[in-house]
Formats: C-alpha cells, sequence, structure tokens
C-alpha cells in the first residue's frame, strides 16, 4: 500500500536517490569536465535530505507497514552520514587532480551509498536491512576501485567484493535462518518470538547476523579485509569509508540488537563483550607495527569500533546513547586525521601515505603538525580532548550495567592503543625533519582541519547538546 | 562568589593559558618574556591567594570556590583547602624558576617550549583546585601531553624511551582510577569532591576502589616497584621539566592519597596500611642504595626522590596528625629541594654538558657561590634541622612511630642513607683538587643563576626556620582526614602513657631530691603494648 505519509518518511532517501540519478546522466553525458559541478550538487542533494529530516521525515515511526522506520535514532544517524559524506565530496576534487583523472561518479556513488545507509539505519524489517546494506556495499566496492589504473585500488576493491559478498552470504543466511524459526523478517515479529526462551535455530540466526554485521562494522575476528581496503583505496575514500558507512553500519548493528533481538539480550552480550575486547585489544596491537598511516587507520577504526561495541554491551539507553556519542566524535576525529594525511605529500607533489614522511612535520608546517598531534592524542583518549569524553561515556555505561570488569579491560587495552598513536606524534614532533616531504594543503583543508581540532579541543562545550540529543535517540530504540 | 570578589582560581589557570596560546604565535625572545610574565603573574596571583585565605578557626573548609555546570555530566567546579593552597604556592614559586632556567640552556622551537610550560601550568594548578571528580581526572591526565612533549622534544639522547615510559606507564596506572571514579559517581550520586570525602562507601567495595586508585598515584609517586619511569624520565629532561616533574608532579600522588584514598575510602586505607608501609620501607632502603652507586647526578637524585617520597607515604599512612602534617611538609620541601638540586645540576651541566659525576670535582674552590648554595640544598636534602626537609621527615617518622615502630625504624635509616648519599656526592663534586682543565674554566653562577637559587634557599630556611606559616593553612585540613581515618584506623603499636612517678627517695638527708622525670620512660613503657 503506498500511502503519501510512507512517501514523505522516505523523503531523504528518495531524494538522494532521484538526485543520484539525475547526476548520472549529467555525469554520462556531459563528461568528466562536470567533476565539481556534480560534486556540489551532490552536496546540495545531500544538505536538502537533510533538511527534510527536519518533517516528518525526521520523527514519523513506521512506514510501508513496519519496513522502514523514521525517528530520532536514524535521524541522528543520518545527520552524521550526510555530513560526513558531503566532506568526503569536498575534499575529493584535489586528490584526483594531482595527475589523476578526475571522473564524475564519484560523488553519485556517494550519494547512492549513502541512500543504502539510510536504509540501513532505518530498517526495522531484515529485508529493508539487506537491500540497504546492499546498495550501500554495491556503491563501495567500485569506490574502492575507482583508481582503475592503480593496482592497489584495484585489489581494494575486489578483496572487499569478495569478503564483503561472503559477509553478505552468511548474514542473509542469518536472516532466513531467523525467518524459518521466528516466521517473521520484521525486528517487531523477530522480538515477538524471542520473547519466550530462544531456540536453537534463533540461536543460530542470531549468531550468523550478527556475524556478517560484525563484518561490516570491521569488528575482530571479521576485520582482516579493512586494512588492505583502506589502505589500497583512494584516501579520500578511506575518509569517506572510515566515518559514514561505519556509522551507517555500527547503528544497524545496534538497532538490530536491541530492537530485534532485544528480548534476547543475554544471548548477544556475550558476543558483544567478546567482539568489543577482541576489537580493542587486536586493532591496538596489530596497528603497531604499520608503517602506512591509512592502514594505521584502519586498524585505529578496528580499535575504536570496539570501543563502541562496549557501549553496546552494556545494552541500556544510556549505552546506546553513549554509542551515538562515540561515533559523533570518532568522526570528526577521523575527519580531522584523514584532512591531515591528504596533505601528506612528497616533493612532486604526489600523495605519500609513509609515516617517516610525517618525519620532523612539526618544524615545516606547525599547524598540520599541531591538529595532527590533537587528533593523535585525541584518538588515544587523552583529556582533555574530546577522544576521552567518547571513551568515558561507554565506559561509565558499562560501569552502570554492572561490567566494571568489561571497562577494566577495556580501558587497560586503549594504553596499548595510545601507544601507536604516540609514535606517529613521536614522528610528528620529535624525529628530523625528513628529505622530500613537502605536506601542502588547500586553504579548504585547513579550514576543515581547523574546525575539527576546534572541535576536539572545545567539545566539552557540546556536552550537554550531545546528551540531550543521543538520549532522545537512544530513547528512540528503548 | 569569594572573599575577592573575582574567580581567582580560574584567572590562575586562564593566565598561562593565555600565554601559552600568545607564545605559539611568537618568536623565543617574546615567548621567553611572555612566560616569564605570565608565570609571575601568577606567583603574585599566588600570593595574593594566599593572603586572602582564610585560616580562623570559624573558615569554611573550602574556599575560593567557583561553579559552573557547563560540561554536562560533570561541573567546572574550583575550590581550595588548606593542602591545595600549598601545593598551588609550590606551583606558581617554582614555574617562574623553571622559565629563567630555561632562558638559556633552550635554544631550539623556544616558544613551543615556553607554550609547554605554561600548558603545563595551568593543568598543575586545575589538579589542585578542581572540585569535581572528572575535572580532576581531566587535569590529572592531560598534564601527560605536555610533559611527553617536554621530554621528547627537548630531552637528553634516550629521550624518546624515556617520553614513551613515563606516558604509558602512568597512563595505565590512571585509567584504572578512571573506572573507580565511575563507579562512584554512580554509587554516591555525585561527582563533588567534598561531598565525596564524606560518603561512606561500603568497606567491601572499599577495597577495590582503593587499589584503582592505589594503581593510579602509586605509579605518579612513585612508590617501588613502580618507579622505575622516574629515573629515565629525569635523566632525559631538560633542567627545567626535571623541576617541574620532582617539584609538583610527584605530589600530585601524594595529593591524591590525601584527597581521594585517604577520607573516602578509610577502611580500605587502614586495611592496606601494611602493603603501603612494606613498599614504601622497601624503597626507603633500596633507592637509596641505588642511589649511592649511581655516577649521574640526576639520575642520584631521581633515586633519592623515590625514598622521599616513601616517607611521604609512610607518614600519610600513619593516620594521625603528625604523620599527615609532615608528609605533607616533605613533599613541600622536597619539591623545592629536589628541584633546586637539579637546577644545581642544570648549572653545572650548562657549563660542562655532562651528568657524570666523575668529570667534577674541586668545584668549591673555582665556584664558591655554587659551592655554597649546593651544600645548602645538599644538607636539606639530607634534613637537616634549620632546613625545609627536616621538619616533614622529623614529623613523618613522629607519626609512624605511633602507628608501628618498626616502620619507623627502618624508614629512620633513609635520613642516614640519604645523608651517605648526599654527602658522597657533594664531596665528589665540590671538594678535592681542582684536576681537571675544563673544570677549572667554569665560571662561578651568574645573576641569573643566582636570581633563580636564592628565592628557593630563602623558602628552604623559612620552612625549616618558621615551618608554623606553612602548617598553619593546612592544619584543619589535615585534622579532618585524621577524623575521618580515626574510626577504621589500626590503633598503632606504640602509644604513650602516661608513666608512674617513681616514689620521691626516702633518704632523710635529701629531701629535696628531685622526682624522676617520668616522660623519659614513657616511650620505652609504650614499646611494651
Amino acid at each position: 500500500m503506498l500511502d503519501m505519509a510512507s512517501l514523505l518518511m522516505t523523503a531523504p532517501e528518495l531524494v538522494l536517490t532521484a538526485s543520484g540519478l539525475v547526476l548520472l546522466m549529467v555525469a554520462a553525458y556531459a563528461g568528466d569536465g562536470s567533476a565539481r559541478i556534480v560534486g556540489w550538487l551532490s552536496i546540495a542533494a545531500l544538505l536538502s535530505a537533510g533538511l527534510t529530516l527536519c518533517g516528518i521525515a525526521g520523527h514519523g515511526g513506521e512506514a510501508f507497514d513496519g519496513l522502514y522506520r523514521a525517528d530520532a535514532f536514524s535521524s541522528f544517524s543520518k545527520v552524521l552520514i550526510y555530513a560526513t559524506a558531503a566532506l568526503s565530496i569536498v575534499i575529493a576534487p584535489r586528490f584526483f587532480a594531482t595527475g589523476r583523472a578526475v571522473r564524475a561518479e564519484y560523488p553519485v556513488l556517494i550519494l547512492f551509498a549513502v541512500a543504502g545507509m539510510g536504509l540501513m539505519v532505518s530498517a526495522s524489517d531484515m529485508l529493508t536491512l539487506y537491500v540497504g546494506l546492499e546498495l550501500n556495499s554495491l556503491a563501495s566496492y567500485v569506490l574502492a576501485s575507482f583508481m582503475r589504473q592503480d593496482g592497489r585500488s584495484a585489489e581494494a576493491g575486489l578483496k572487499y567484493f569478495v569478503l564483503g559478498s561472503l559477509a553478505s552470504g552468511i548474514l542473509l543466511y542469518g536472516i532466513s535462518l531467523l525467518y524459518g524459526f521466528t516466521g517473521s523478517t520484521s525486528y517487531a515479529g523477530i522480538a515477538t518470538a524471542m520473547t519466550d526462551g530462544l531456540s536453537n535455530g534463533e540461536l543460530f540466526g542470531l549468531v550468523f547476523v550478527l556475524a556478517g554485521l560484525a563484518f561490516k562494522i570491521s569488528a575482530v575476528p571479521f576485520h582482516m579485509w579493512t586494512p588492505d581496503v583502506y589502505e589500497g583505496a583512494p584516501t579520500p575514500v578511506t575518509a569517506f569509508f572510515a566515518t559514514a558507512p561505519k556509522i551507517a553500519a555500527v547503528a544497524l548493528f545496534v538497532r538490530v540488537t536491541i530492537e530485534a533481538m532485544g528480548s534476547a539480550f543475554a544471548a548477544w552480550q556475550q558476543i558483544i563483550i567478546f567482539l568489543a575486547l577482541a576489537s580493542i585489544f587486536f586493532g591496538a596491537v596489530g596497528a603497531i607495527g604499520q608503517t602506512n598511516i591509512k592502514r594505521l587507520m584502519a586498524y585505529s577504526s578496528i580499535n575504536n569500533v570496539g570501543f563502541a561495541l562496549v557501549g553496546l554491551a552494556a545494552g541500556t539507553p544510556e549505552g546506546v546513547a553513549a554509542v551515538l556519542s562515540y561515533l559523533a566524535i570518532y568522526v570528526v576525529m577521523t575527519m580531522g586525521s584523514f584532512y591531515c594525511i591528504l596533505q601528506m605529500r612528497d616533493a612532486a607533489g604526489n600523495p605519500v601515505e609513509d609515516i617517516a614522511s610525517l618525519a620532523g612535520l612539526s618544524q615545516s608546517r606547525k599547524g598540520l603538525a599541531a591538529a595532527f598531534a590533537i587528533f593523535m592524542f585525541s584518538l588515544a583518549g587523552i583529556p582533555p580532548l574530546f577522544g576521552f569524553w567518547a571513551k568515558f561515556l561507554v565506559f561509565d555505561a558499562a560501569v552502570g550495567a554492572g561490567l566494571a570488569g568489561l571497562a577494566a579491560f577495556g580501558i587497560a587495552g586503549s594504553v596499548i592503543g595510545a601507544f601507536y598513536y604516540l609514535k606517529v606524534i613521536k614522528t610528528i614532533y620529535f624525529d628530523e625533519p625528513a628529505e622530500g616531504s613537502a605536506p601542502a594543503g588547500s586553504p579548504l583543508e585547513n579550514a576543515l582541519m581547523a574546525i575539527c581540532a576546534a572541535v576536539i579541543v572545545l567539545g566539552y562545550l557540546l556536552n550537554p547538546f550531545l546528551d540531550k540529543v543521543s538520549a532522545a535517540a537512544a530513547a528512540a530504540l528503548l | 562568589m569569594n572573599q575577592l570578589g573575582f574567580p581567582i582560581l580560574s584567572l590562575m589557570m586562564a593566565l598561562p593559558l593565555a600565554g601559552a596560546l600568545a607564545c605559539l604565535f611568537s618568536n623565543a625572545a617574546t615567548a621567553r618574556m611572555i612566560a616569564l610574565a605570565a608565570t609571575l603573574a601568577d606567583l603574585v596571583l599566588g600570593i595574593v591567594l594566599w593572603l586572602n585565605f582564610d585560616q580562623g578557626l570559624s573558615a569554611p573548609q573550602w574556599q575560593f570556590t567557583e561553579y559552573a555546570p557547563i560540561f554536562g555530566r560533570f561541573a567546572w567546579a574550583m575550590g581550595i583547602d588548606g593542602i591545595a593552597l600549598m601545593l598551588i604556592a609550590l606551583t606558581v614559586f617554582l614555574m617562574p624558576i623553571c622559565i629563567l632556567a630555561s632562558w638559556e640552556s633552550v635554544q631550539k622551537r623556544v616558544s613551543e617550549y615556553m607554550a609547554a610550560f605554561l600548558l603545563m601550568e595551568t593543568l598543575m594548578i586545575g589538579v589542585f583546585t578542581a572540585q569535581d571528580l572528572f575535572l580532576f581526572y581531566i587535569f590529572f591526565e592531560a598534564g601527560l601531553i605536555p610533559m611527553y612533549l617536554i621530554i621528547g622534544i627537548w630531552g637528553g639522547v634516550n629521550r624518546i624511551y624515556a617520553s614513551y615510559k613515563f606516558f604509558l606507564y602512568t597512563l595505565l596506572g590512571s585509567v584504572l582510577m578512571l573506572i573507580a571514579m565511575l563507579w562512584m559517581a554512580r554509587e554516591a550520586g555525585t561527582t563533588d569532591i567534598p561531598t565525596l570525602m564524606t560518603h561512606n562507601f561500603d568497606p567491601k567495595v572499599q577495597t577495590w576502589l582503593w587499589l584503582a586508585f592505589f594503581a593510579s598515584f602509586a605509579v605518579k609517586m612513585p612508590m617501588w616497584p613502580v618507579h622505575t619511569w622516574l629515573p629515565d624520565a629525569h635523566v632525559q629532561a631538560p633542567t627545567a621539566g626535571s623541576v617541574i616533574l620532582a617539584g609538583v608532579l610527584l605530589k600530585m600522588g601524594g595529593y591524591g592519597f590525601i584527597r581521594f584514598s585517604l577520607p573516602m575510602f578509610p577502611d580500605a586505607s587502614a586495611q592496606f596500611a601494611w602493603l603501603v608501609y612494606g613498599l614504601s620501607m622497601v624503597a626507603v632502603v633500596y633507592t637509596s642504595l641505588v642511589a649511592l652507586v649511581q655516577q649521574d647526578m640526576k639520575k642520584l637524585i631521581a633515586y633519592s626522590s623515590v625514598a622521599h617520597m616513601a616517607i611521604v607515604t609512610v607518614g600519610l599512612f600513619a593516620f594521625n596528625q603528625a604523620g599527615v602534617e609532615g608528609a605533607m611538609m616533605v613533599m613541600l620541601g622536597h619539591g623545592l629541594v629536589s628541584g633546586a638540586l637539579f637546577l644545581c645540576v642544570g648549572v653545572i651541566y650548562d657549563r660542562l654538558h655532562t651528568r657524570e659525576i666523575d668529570r667534577y670535582g674541586g668545584l668549591s674552590i673555582n665556584m664558591p657561590k655554587y659551592a655554597v648554595l649546593f651544600l645548602l640544598f645538599t644538607m636539606a636534602s639530607v634534613g637537616l634541622p634549620g632546613t625545609s626537609n627536616f621538619v616533614g621527615e622529623f614529623l613523618s617518622l613522629m607519626g609512624v612511630y605511633q602507628a608501628s615502630s618498626w616502620v619507623a625504624l627502618v624508614s629512620t635509616t633513609g635520613i642516614i642513607l640519604g645523608a651517605a648519599y648526599m654527602l658522597y656526592l657533594y664531596r665528589r663534586i665540590c671538594y678535592g683538587d681542582l684536576t681537571k682543565e675544563d673544570v677549572r674554566a667554569m665560571p662561578d653562577l651568574n645573576a641569573r643563576e643566582i636570581a633563580i637559587l636564592a628565592p628557593i634557599a630563602a623558602a628552604v630556611l623559612w620552612m625549616g626556620i618558621y615551618p608554623e606559616s606553612f602548617l598553619a593553612p593546612m592544619r584543619a585540613d589535615v585534622r579532618a582526614v585524621v577524623a575521618r581515618m580515626e574510626p577504621a584506623k589500626h590503633p598503632g603499636d606504640a602509644h604513650l602513657t602516661a608513666g608512674k612517678p617513681a616514689a620521691p627517695a626516702a633518704h632523710g638527708g635529701h629531701g629535696a631530691a628531685a622526682p624522676h622525670e617520668p616522660s623519659a620512660t614513657t616511650e620505652h613503657a609504650g614499646e611494651a603494648h
């Protein structure tokens, strides 16, 4: 049944899909010369999609007979996704401009991915979830191999595709098991069926679904694709991967566990605790030996997902709010870090990714070095930077739910993590300047980097606002 | 607001912070001037703070309080008691000296150096003034960032290893404290430190909370066996960095014990007193012996710091007025004296660029002014009466004697060993013949160096001769801590009991013979308990 209210509630996705299709035509007929204008129009599309959230699309409730939900939780996630997607488009032209073909499909693919993410965070049915996830994934596979001439990029795309399909298969198998044993694909139906104890079939389904989703959020032990994809993909795409799809996947993860499997809390809590601790420790240990900054950021994202899951393990509204706040803060730190990484150039102006090429940055580019250090300290969770607050919130939620042991182990893991962030800072500040490194940035990148750094330093003033918004979003689930 | 009508504590933190930002955007010469001006202004504010601190009997415990709930889950809550006041005074006193000490010895990246020091000052004052649990934690941890940079950028040859070790060691210690804090804030329903200080936590839980806090403060203090970061950090840090590290940062551990562990977990503190005693006794003897064989001056002083800090911990865990007051006095005295000793090392390091003790000798011949001041600080470090450390060490040992005479016995050996390694150090550096050519060429102290060392010398003597100025502001606060410990503490093995006066001698011809002085035997009578 197609009703007006449902259409209005899905307005953000409709806007994105429609503008994606139109812009694809523009790109196809106007050629790559239109890349810049397509980029700005895509940002406009993201902005207008964001604006529709002010209306019924932001809080309307169920649409299409329970296939889709528009609530504070989805709005919170969508705002973050749209913002990071727009920022990933903004930074792209300069990167692709240096000796590479500028292609107009880049922003269009991002629009399609974002439409899929919107469906992911709004899904209240396993099938909507799957469709959204696949839409996002397909666009992502293409984005990963966007630089076709570059072997690493093609490899990244292929790896991502093969492993991603495997994960999708596992997820789909889990969904089919759940459907078979609960008789429903809707979250509400599954939750109802699970209230009277968990049958073996349901348990298997739950485990498979979580395993498939763990791949998408790159939680250990399903993380192996992340470093390769992050390293191989073009840097703006990596920045995108580390932020928007991460938010979507974690938000989806949260919604599935809380809404669909809320009554089987005891069954999935232990899985989440394992995923969280494993991600924190393996992410931290794996990062130590890395010499490529993008690989390091990949392990950092694995590590951070672990921390976000600590909040989910609590299973309380507070825990969900903490996860959302964590994502918001994480996104600012990560985006900021990538603005710094994008400025890493060699003497000829080509992008470089070696951590060693950062040596002595503090003497050649003071501002960039300071911003880099701020993001690294913040990712390490050292107060007074905002990254500390993110960790604070998830651990507070864990302690509140009686998981003080988990919190203690998790935070001990953050000390291991601090080591590799310190290594980057050491290279920037303590080492002698590297030869042949000539970091350069555009005013736009510098401005965005400065804004991110300011948020990270002064973020505590946003606490009351962040608390309110994330609590409202969490209340929509529980 | 407060008796001054303006938020003096926030101002004291804002000034160095503003100075730090200004330094970042100025050249070396300007940065030096800005840093000196900002720290001197803070010193003036610190004096104003001390003069206006109400020490009367009816004075409120927490003064100059500020409260602004702007951070959602925690608040910008400031306020000081006498204990914090003294430590703030120490901080603002040492900071201009640190800046002056780096005036010439630091030549590379001066503006960033000054900025790091000013930021450090802001954070240290923040630690001592924070009245909100999480605000305290933020300042406590944030200090790692500038110190990491100070050691790593301006440090010695092995600075990178030292900076990592410093950072990760102290971070690992602190994070468990955060988990304990989260639990406490939920249990007590508040993050307000004064309220938490009177909250009675379940004794069973106190054990865990105490251990979590202990992990943090023991590393910061540092206590044996988690002290190993300190010698590395000290040796590699630039002179002023060592001064701040020894002078103020180590005191955060002691401050943490007196502000958190003792009043918040009295039962657990009493329960774990043996642990603290044990580690402290090992520290006193072991690190003193290690200090005795050091070839590196800074390392020697670093190890002596560990030994002195052990006297602080035994004093704190004596749970009586004398012990806690003594511990505070040792902290203040050690802050001045170890800072001054590092500066003394810095003076000759700047001339010869080595810290190896054997490279010196006979300095009293060609650097008499230096030898006099160095001798004063050596004596103060040994704990000679008339200097700051004597007061503190005497009080803490007296306090701990009431709690456990064995601990007092072992801890007192620290004074003897301290005399051994300090005098040995002094002999090798200042006495003997002036045989080395390059040492002979070293000029005596210049005006700047005298200006750095003389105020510390004056303060050391002031603390030694009239300690009341420093004890009076803290007395009521220490009493409150001791009262809080009263129900839980172990009775101790040494009590003063009124002795029985011996019967007057009955010999007819000696009616005027004085009765035996009863007090002479009380100590021994007490031992028997």
